[in-house]
């Protein structure tokens, strides 16, 4: 397989263990670069454990995990600068102000130009006016769209978001979705988006993981889905697979 | 090539000073904080100052020991909050929640202490300027005027406070705030081991066994032979370094295990609650 075919994220057998609790049960699959992957699951169903062991944050109790070609936690130096990461549950310092921290998270992430870069994504979401104030000050919406920005200043080849419109008014919701789905057509950019919000997932993802108790309970495209368990929404198909109606309607 | 040496070869000045830069935009951004920095440091200096006057004025040993308490206070000062410096620029990244931003991003651990060391520097430094002058139009002791003694007892007594601090950041990262509490209070185990107002013969012999395994031990001994007999106990500050090798290599291995377990236990992206 040559690289530009390689998956961007291959997930083989891959297990989390807490004391006696699985968080994650064996799952394995793969994301084809320029995919956007929605992970659907109930609270606990091992979601954002499977993010953070794609991004190293979590070490696997067994499996494996490769980004863009690289094995992780073990390389994860190859590839960090290419990947990013987004949820509203990890903050930014809320004393320094929205130009700091970005100013900071630049030169981590060993961005070139930083002025240039940084009144590029003042601009593309909106944050002229608010690039001076303390992060602290910021309303939900407006921290979720330094967020945002933060998780795009790489110009990242994986992004990982982590129901990045969680508590957002659907207006603010909206047009986060809008500059996502605006990024992953200009960047070619590979996406794996953890979600509770089934009309989001509908909207941006050619593909639906959902899981249940650390496990995959199906995978396919959002219109194969709703095919299949002979449903017009995904939120139903959900509701089918959190409260066990698979053997009903799908099979 | 090792990967070792490939850590080594990926180290990033601009990552660090990216930190740095983090952690001084934080600081500017507190007057309280920074009169704290320096607000601790005068009133103790102050504090021990006045009862050394009363005592060179009543005693004749005393008057031959002048500066100890002082200096005493001033070095204390150097071992305190050099550690404290490291530790609460540390807190700072669990206190926002921060801990998961910065673990995803190419910042090797190596750099991100390396900024915190140089952080506990610079705010060492805010504190204990201007106190050091204070002592000299107060009570007529320059702590400048040790000369290399002074970078001696500074480059011992610096080493070992990051030496606390990377180890008590450490678990406080495998642990979570719970243990937060050890970031203030740790060092005041050296204090009374550490000797720091009195000679090591003051202690009983199996406690003066327990204090020559600390580094500031040295110091503040060397401190005395300088400032009383006049001497540079070059033999001291050279055990001190040896003992602050073995004390820095082991904290940070520890640092290495408890961020290893740390990943293992899965509470990075919950850092802070």
């Amino acid at each position: 397989m040559s690289v530009c075919e390689e998956p961007a994220v291959r997930v083989d057998g891959l297990s989390k263990v807490y004391g006696t609790a699985k968080a994650v049960d064996g799952i394995s699959f793969a994301l084809r670069r320029g995919s956007l992957t929605g992970l659907l699951g109930g609270n606990g169903a091992g979601k954002t454990t499977t993010i953070a062991m794609i991004l190293g944050l979590v070490t696997p109790s067994g499996g494996t995990v490769t980004v863009l070609g690289a094995q992780m936690p073990r390389q994860r130096y190859r590839v960090l600068h290419r990947v990013n990461f987004e949820s509203p549950y990890v903050d930014m310092p809320m004393r320094l102000t929205v130009r700091q921290n970005l100013t900071v998270f630049a030169k981590l992430y060993g961005v070139e130009d930083v002025g240039a870069r940084l009144a590029r994504v003042a601009e593309e979401f909106d944050l002229t006016d608010l690039f001076d104030r303390p992060t602290g000050r910021l309303s939900a919406g407006q921290k979720t769209r330094v967020s945002l920005a933060k998780a795009l200043l790489n110009h990242p080849d994986l992004l990982l978001l982590d129901e990045p419109t969680a508590s957002l008014d659907p207006d603010t919701a909206d047009w986060v979705r809008g500059r996502l789905e605006r990024y992953c057509e200009q960047s070619g950019a590979s996406v794996l988006l953890a979600s509770h919000n089934m009309a989001e997932v509908e909207r941006l993802c050619d593909r639906v993981i959902i899981m249940k108790r650390g496990r995959i309970e199906d995978d396919d495209a959002p219109a194969r889905l709703l095919a299949r368990y002979g449903r017009e929404t995904l939120e139903q198909v959900f509701l089918d697979v959190a409260r066990g109606r698979v053997e009903t309607t799908a099979r | 090539m090792t990967p070792m040496l490939n850590r080594m070869i990926d180290f990033s000045p601009r990552r660090v000073g990216a930190m740095v830069q983090r952690y001084w935009y934080l600081l500017r951004s507190s007057w309280p904080r920074l009169l704290e920095l320096i607000y601790w440091p005068a009133v103790q200096m102050l504090m021990w100052g006045f009862l050394q006057l009363y005592i060179v004025q009543n005693a004749g040993f005393f008057a031959r020991a002048g500066g100890t308490f002082v200096g005493g206070v001033l070095l204390w000062d150097i071992l305190f909050r050099g550690q404290l410096g490291f530790s609460i620029s540390f807190l700072e990244e669990m206190w926002s929640r921060n801990m998961a931003n910065l673990m995803i991003s190419p910042l090797r651990p190596v750099e991100f202490v390396t900024a915190l060391m140089v952080m506990s520097i610079v705010r060492l430094a805010i504190g204990m300027v201007p106190v050091s002058i204070l002592a000299i139009l107060f009570f007529g002791f320059n702590l400048y005027g040790l000369g290399l003694a002074l970078a001696a007892f500074f480059a011992n007594l610096i080493l070992t406070s990051w030496s606390v601090g990377i180890l008590v950041s450490g678990v406080v990262l495998r642990n979570g705030l719970g243990a937060e509490g050890l970031s203030w209070t740790i060092m005041f185990l050296f204090m009374p081991l550490a000797c720091v107002y009195y000679p090591v013969a003051t202690l009983p012999g199996w406690l003066q066994t327990i204090a020559w395994m600390l580094p500031p031990t040295y110091v503040f001994e060397g401190m005395r032979a300088l400032l009383i007999g006049k001497v540079f106990r070059s033999d001291l500050m050279l055990e001190a370094f040896s003992l602050n090798i073995i004390f820095f290599v082991t904290s940070v291995l520890c640092f290495h295990g408890l961020l290893v377990s740390t990943r293992k236990h899965g509470s990075l992206l919950q850092a802070g609650e």
